[in-house]
């Protein structure tokens, strides 16, 4: 009994919370690590893509809601995601053609790109905030849970409830979709070969007849798509607050790192070794070890190796580990 | 440079491009690149040089390290700009043609590093070679398989897993997916045994069998004039000698000066 309690706790407090908190890291770097394998930068601006994408996809909602149109027990987000995505693919098939344009034209440095990115970060996140403003926003509506904690444990005798939130569900769901698709986008059609071509050897590609302007261009399509869905499911899950996605930026690109930089399984492995490393450190284990430990060992803090302020520095760490000793990430990716 | 020698050689070279051995006199080659002269920036590498190939034939760049025989190959590919002289195809002139707009008329290009898709399958690597085909190119995917059995063994292999001289297979054969009329390889032995080297000799002299001509810039200059219907032996960016492979090769100069005695 006392171990299906510290099971239940442990699924509860770390192994939902982090799988939900991965897919969403996973989303983001898989936008990131395109933007890199393709137009060969990190793209500075991608945390404030996602909250202009997510920004976007509420006012949406808002709309929706004030006409009364909802999506039964799932959030009317997820009605006003295609929007959102259009919206964003649109900005930054603009920002492409006003900005990066140029300096594919020049062959500038990759780090010259990166320092303009981070212009297009500055002015993106500023139109966010004058859109929306810099409050916490609640966006998710219809059904809480999925698995109800009080339910929980009247049906099953246990201390521990065992909560399922809707969104936790629906990002996992959707992650898995979307992944699905991206892959079999990159591995079946010539369109998604041809991505993978230009980004694995742009001179031979070029030499192929691939017409690098379409494959950017596509490439910005969908980094979009993943980057306003990330932004979204991390919203519902957690809040709307702009600033948040901005912060998210280091997580994301240290889950493209670690998984290999232009490598999407790489992306998706690494969101998930961040979101575990990240909540897995800051989580307070006493609860799980007081069901399984003797009285008599039982330690008296709390058992929490950082406190929850000290994420960020976890992806950190693992950002500066891999750098030193395995540049290429996990999964052979392009040097940085 | 000196250009005593180049004097002495130039009306040599243009009298022999004449005298066609196979050619209809009077007739241009299929593909020629005249007199080119230019360079990748200010300084020129090229002086009027001249290749050309005829249909189905094999003609071979040898020369010694910096003739400018990658060069002059590029020259022709339209990868650098002329300054002087132009390159015609089928009697067309291609002179300002990108090397995209090259490959669409019929031109296959294999560079000598960098020249497969390392991350994608053997049969990924071949379908982008056929990128520019909206038709069916499985036919195709089955000549270049006949050509070389062992990429169809490997075809869902990653390209980059595969040693140096099947990489050069998976080269060639992505350029032939464009069914080309000629097809244009940069030192397609550089760094593969001896044996591997035969290997892809014979199926180079294969491919031109089958109506494709072939022009190509060889370190293994014995070897390649031995296979050629025409050898150019370039020296600082001009043409040298100028002959059918065999008479290079029978040259008492050609011999003691580039293939070692």
């Amino acid at each position: 009994m006392d171990f299906l309690n510290a099971l239940v706790a442990l699924l509860n407090f770390v192994v939902i919370p982090a799988t939900a908190y991965g897919a969403q890291l996973a989303l983001g770097a898989l936008a990131a690590t395109l933007v890199y394998g393709v137009l060969r930068f990190s793209n500075f601006a991608l945390g404030d893509t996602m909250a202009f994408g997510a920004a976007v996809v509420i006012l949406f909602t808002w709309w929706f809601q004030s006409m009364g149109i909802s999506f039964g027990p799932l959030p009317t987000a997820i009605l006003a995601l295609p929007f959102g995505i259009a919206a964003m693919s649109a900005v930054a098939l603009l920002t492409d053609r006003t900005v990066y344009r140029y300096y594919r034209r020049v062959k500038a440095k990759p780090v010259i790109v990166v320092i303009a990115s981070m212009g297009v970060m500055f002015i993106m996140a500023g139109i966010t905030r004058m859109i929306i403003g810099v409050q916490e926003i609640q966006f998710a509506d219809g059904q809480k849970f999925l698995i109800d904690p009080t339910w929980f444990r009247t049906e099953t005798g246990l201390n521990e409830g065992l909560a399922l939130r809707m969104t936790q569900a629906i990002t996992v769901v959707t992650a898995g979709l979307v992944v699905w698709a991206l892959f079999w986008f990159l591995n079946r059609t010539r369109t998604g070969k041809s991505m993978r071509a230009y980004s694995d050897n742009e001179d031979l590609a070029l030499l192929s007849g691939i017409n690098p302007e379409r494959v950017v261009a596509i490439t910005w399509i969908i980094a979009s798509g993943l980057a306003v869905i990330a932004g979204t499911l991390y919203g519902l899950d957690k809040s709307y607050k702009a600033f948040n996605y901005f912060a998210l930026l280091l997580p994301i690109f240290a889950a493209a790192v670690v998984g290999g930089l232009g490598n999407p399984l790489g992306a998706i492995a690494g969101g998930f070794l961040i979101a575990y490393s990240e909540i897995g450190l800051t989580y307070a284990w006493k609860k799980v070890a007081s069901y399984i430990l003797p009285e008599s060992l039982m330690p008296d803090g709390l058992m929490q190796l950082l406190s929850t302020e000290y994420k960020f520095s976890v992806s950190f760490a693992i950002l500066i580990i891999v750098l030193l000793f395995k540049p290429t990430g996990i999964f052979k990716g392009k040097a940085v | 440079m000196s250009k005593a020698p180049q004097a002495t050689a130039e009306p040599l070279t243009h009298s022999d491009s004449h005298a066609r051995p196979k050619g209809v006199s009077g007739k241009e080659p299929f593909l020629i690149g005249e007199s080119m002269t230019g360079g990748y920036g200010a300084a020129d590498i090229l002086h009027g040089c001249t290749l050309a190939v005829e249909k189905g034939q094999i003609a071979v760049i040898v020369g010694p390290n910096g003739a400018g025989k990658s060069t002059a190959m590029k020259a022709v590919f339209g990868m650098l700009n002329l300054r002087g002289g132009r390159v015609h195809l089928d009697g067309e002139d291609i002179s300002t043609l990108s090397p995209q707009e090259r490959v669409r008329k019929g031109m296959g290009f294999v560079p000598q590093v960098n020249n497969v898709f390392t991350s994608m399958t053997v049969e990924e690597n071949l379908e982008m070679g056929a990128f520019i085909r909206t038709d069916d190119f499985r036919d195709t995917m089955t000549q270049v398989y006949d050509l070389f059995p062992i990429l169809k063994e490997k075809r869902r292999q990653p390209a980059g897993e595969l040693s140096g001289g099947q990489r050069q297979q998976v080269a060639v054969g992505r350029a032939l997916m464009t069914q080309p009329k000629v097809l244009m390889l940069d030192e397609p032995t550089a760094g593969v045994s001896p044996i591997v080297m035969d290997e892809l000799f014979d199926r180079i002299i294969e491919v031109a069998r089958t109506g494709i001509s072939i022009l190509m810039v060889e370190q293994n200059a014995r070897q390649a004039l031995e296979i050629a219907d025409m050898g150019y032996v370039l020296v600082q960016g001009a043409n040298r000698f100028t002959d059918t492979g065999a008479a290079l090769m029978a040259d008492p100069d050609v011999r003691r000066t580039f293939l070692g005695g």
